[in-house]
């Protein structure tokens, strides 16, 4: 094993993880082979659940994919202009995350320039190198880093530089304030100094080393602070311009016909009616139609006018009623037997199942797309998370080579895990090429909650045995249809056996903040009350007796003391819960207080106290919004969301029957950013909801006396 | 179908010509090149779309252009005055109070609207309104913080006067 340089940061103590993208692909296919192509997938976002060899494409690992090729140079990763400007070039997207400012930070600091300084280029794919798909917390422990080293070597660049300008030796040149500086003979050399000497285009061409020294921890000047998002002040003047808001010459826009159903075959459609109307553009190819005018509600009109005439061909599907049903039925082999069952003749035994439905990540942006062609080019601005695999996406739809399509991704309206598809960005392409123009796509509200793709519904099924002491004995745990994500359980059980057992998924469902960690973490901490329960146990001290994460215990206590739990169990009637969870190399514990009234039935949360340790600290600002973010979008999906659906259509596709959370519906928070120096930083987007869903449920249990067994929380039948 | 429909939009005299059952929202988005207001939808929920007509904050996706014929329209285009932001748009700048910044023109000027009713309005009164607007990101709290600002703010100038 080579020894790692002493700079180096530490190794994160968990596995990268092997990110299954589970996302149902919409299999357009514009090209020659179409027909036959399409009979088999069925296109206009039919999903087919029945194909989910060709709908589902795996991430794929190394050059491209998932973590992206990323920057080989450091003119790859870095702009130097002549004039002063530094662009820093990222293959990351901005959906309100963070990544513009942590960037931002992760280049300033090592380049010895102010934040302010800094020009980020984002997740254009004509310029950036593919840095992978922004998603899996991965911004942080790896896209910071890649950029860090990018500009620490761009530093080394200007020593060097400075070093044979000036014929000394490395160790009397400073660079600080974006200057390589001899203090003794009080002389100073800029970067744009570097990009006009007779070198840059050699130095610049330097691959950046991996081992290049970056600023420790303790020397942080820039990162660790709470920096603004870079274009904040075009955010609150609106003249930030999001996927939806580009504009180019002679643009139209355009509408996409819509089956009722899932499932739904278009059998025959009379265009003739939209056709007749003047300045519009309709399109067909096979299962895809769509029009495009001057306006929105010019291309509406003409979509109703030929909606009504489309015939389609439906099949049966199934409804959300029967939904968790249809998953156990349909896992190809059923559910695998505990192999524990019968080895502990004394234990106390509790077999549970728990149900998490289907919902909606519902960004407020909806999907849109802009797409234009010049010749046999095509350039396409989208607010997507995976720049490089909208690129794929475009190319094999329309049969060009992947260097004829570029994809602008603008800073947009956020994802949660639900933008790693190019649906609208082809359908945007398709219309653009009938109309020999630019046409701009915005889905609806009802397509975004109808045809987007969801969180993935689960069942899962727990059994555990506690031994004479109390301890968890035997731990079986099978998640079907949702994934692996935090199935593992942190706590030191005697024997384990955890599965994720694949179903047949009945809508089109994908990534999500956490993606299968909400589910897997809800069941879990949820039973384990009930475990502590059967033992006669605090919740708490039932957790701690059996958690050796030095980590996890520290969130947890954290958590506890600062919610006062072990005061406030003693209370009579108190209705608290508490939950906690690892996932993606960092933390959390939430503790809750919930409100119940019978008349009419409400839960609401009065308070969580949630404490999240990720590693060192990059921007306390943007990490806080990031927490207060998850607490609240965990809180929408704890008590309300739900996708009810009923032979393949959504029964609930509006804000008005799928209820986000709003600004009463917060409740009080109590965060407590724990910061490690000492170990390298992970990302913070996602674990920080996975605790929530838990610790309402557990106060609902303790409150009411009924446990609580499915998402969302309901108060059972008095 | 189409008619010449009057207006003012942030100070100004505006004449457009559209079908007078187009959105308020699709004219200033896609004729005027306003793109601030946004689209959230459609259905006047979410109230990303916000703008105001003769002061009063309504959501622009459900107004038809023909109403607003002869009126008074703002939108976040309209709230900055001379280079500086609106004290609405001060406080949200400085509480850094959103994440992916779709909701925010919306917040802003429902906000602003409030304080254009009633300039003393307190942090109940707003956030009343804002009951009314969406922010997916869940930033709540930090929105919380800037209204609290704001009438802080306001409160000051007022005291001082």
């Amino acid at each position: 094993m080579k020894a790692r340089p002493p700079t180096a940061l530490p190794q994160p103590d968990y596995e990268a993880p092997d990110y299954e993208e589970r996302v149902g692909r919409v299999g357009y296919d514009f090209g020659l082979s179409r027909r036959s192509f399409v009979k088999v997938l069925g296109a206009g976002l039919l999903v087919a659940a029945s194909v989910p060899a060709l709908a589902q494409e795996s991430g794929r690992r190394g050059r491209g994919g998932f973590f992206g090729s990323g920057a080989r140079t450091v003119a790859a990763r870095i702009h130097l202009g002549a004039d002063g400007t530094i662009t820093v070039l990222s293959g990351k997207v901005e959906a309100g995350q963070g990544a513009r400012a942590e960037l931002s930070q992760a280049a300033a600091e090592e380049l010895r320039i102010p934040v302010s300084r800094v020009q980020m280029l984002l997740a254009d794919t004509g310029e950036v190198p593919d840095d992978g798909m922004t998603a899996g917390s991965m911004t942080t422990p790896r896209s910071v880093p890649a950029v860090r080293r990018g500009a620490a070597a761009a530093r080394n660049l200007l020593i060097q530089f400075a070093c044979r300008q000036w014929q000394v030796k490395p160790h009397t040149v400073t660079v600080r304030d974006g200057q390589a500086v001899d203090a003794a003979r009080k002389r100073s050399l800029t970067y744009a100094d570097l990009v006009k000497s007779n070198e840059a285009a050699t130095l610049l061409a330097q691959a950046i080393p991996r081992d290049v020294e970056l600023t420790p921890v303790k020397e942080w000047k820039v990162l660790g602070t709470p920096v603004l998002r870079p274009n904040a002040h075009d955010i609150v003047t609106g003249a930030h311009c999001y996927p939806s808001d580009i504009t180019r010459p002679g643009m139209l826009y355009g509408k996409i016909l819509r089956p009722p159903a899932y499932g739904a075959r278009l059998v025959s459609i009379n265009l003739a009616p939209a056709k007749g109307m003047s300045g519009v553009v309709v399109a067909r190819d096979d299962q895809f139609v769509g029009v495009a005018a001057a306006t929105s509600f010019r291309a509406e009109k003409a979509l109703v006018a030929i909606a009504g005439t489309a015939r389609w061909e439906t099949t049966p599907q199934p409804s959300s009623r029967e939904l968790f049903d249809y998953l156990k039925q349909n896992t190809g082999g059923g559910a695998p037997q505990n192999p524990f069952a019968g080895q502990l003749a004394e234990a106390r035994i509790l077999r549970r199942t728990y149900h998490v439905p289907y919902i909606q990540h519902a960004p407020l942006e909806p999907r849109a797309a802009v797409a234009e062609w010049s010749d046999d080019r095509l350039t396409v601005w989208t607010g997507s998370q995976n720049p490089f695999g909208c690129r794929r996406e475009l190319a094999q739809a329309f049969h060009l080579p992947e260097d004829r399509v570029r994809v602008i991704i603008p800073d947009f309206g956020a994802g949660f895990g639900g933008k790693h598809t190019a649906e609208c960005a082809v359908e945007a392409a398709r219309l653009a090429r009938a109309a020999g123009r630019p046409v701009s796509l915005r889905w609806t509200r009802a397509e975004e909650f109808t045809w987007a793709y969801f969180r993935p519904a689960a069942a899962i099924q727990a059994e555990a045995a506690l031994d004479a002491h109390g301890r968890i004995a035997t731990w079986f745990f099978i998640n079907i249809n949702s994934g692996p994500n935090a199935m593992d359980t942190p706590y030191a059980v005697g024997k384990k056996h955890c599965r994720f057992l694949p179903s047949k998924p009945p809508l089109r469902q994908g990534s999500y903040r956490a993606l299968a960690a909400t589910a897997n973490n809800f069941a879990r901490e949820v039973f384990l009350d009930e475990l502590a329960a059967l033992a006669g146990a605090d919740p708490l001290d039932f957790r701690l007796a059996q958690l050796d994460n030095p980590r996890l215990r520290a969130v947890l206590e954290k958590a506890a003391a600062e919610f006062r739990w072990r005061e406030r169990i003693k209370e009579k009637g108190a209705a608290i819960g508490l939950a906690c969870g690892t996932e993606k190399g960092s933390c959390v514990a939430a503790c809750a207080e919930v409100e119940i009234s019978r008349a009419p039935k409400k839960i609401r949360v009065r308070r969580v106290c949630q404490a999240f340790e990720c590693g060192a600290i990059l921007n306390p600002a943007n990490l806080l919004s990031q927490v207060q973010g998850a607490i609240t979008m965990g809180l929408g999906a704890a008590l309300r969301e739900e996708i009810r659906f009923a032979n393949g259509k959504i029964l609930n596709p509006s804000f008005a029957e799928y209820l986000v959370p709003r600004f009463d519906d917060v409740p009080e928070m109590d965060v407590h950013l724990l910061d490690r120096p000492d170990l390298p930083p992970a990302g913070a987007g996602e674990t920080p909801i996975i605790a929530l869903a838990p610790a309402i449920a557990n106060a609902v249990f303790r409150a009411t006396g009924a446990p609580v067994r499915a998402l969302p929380v309901r108060l059972a039948e008095a | 179908m189409e008619a010449k429909i009057a207006f003012t939009l942030n100070g100004k005299p505006q004449t457009v010509s559209a079908d007078p059952d187009r959105p308020l929202l699709d004219v200033l988005r896609e004729d005027l090149h306003l793109t601030g207001t946004k689209f959230g939808c459609g259905e006047g929920l979410c109230r990303a779309c916000t703008v105001l007509v003769n002061g009063r904050s309504q959501p622009s996706c459900l107004t038809p252009i023909g109403a607003v014929a002869g009126r008074e329209v703002l939108t976040i285009e309209g709230l900055a005055g001379h280079g500086a932001l609106h004290p609405v748009q001060e406080a949200f700048l400085a509480e850094g109070a959103f994440q992916c910044g779709y909701c925010t023109a919306g917040m802003i000027v429902g906000a602003a609207g409030v304080l254009k009713e009633n300039p003393r309005a307190t942090e109940a009164e707003i956030l009343a309104e804002l009951q009314h607007h969406i922010c997916r990101c869940g930033s709540y709290a930090k929105y919380v913080k800037a209204v609290h600002r704001l009438v802080a703010a306001a409160q000051t100038a007022t005291a001082s006067v």
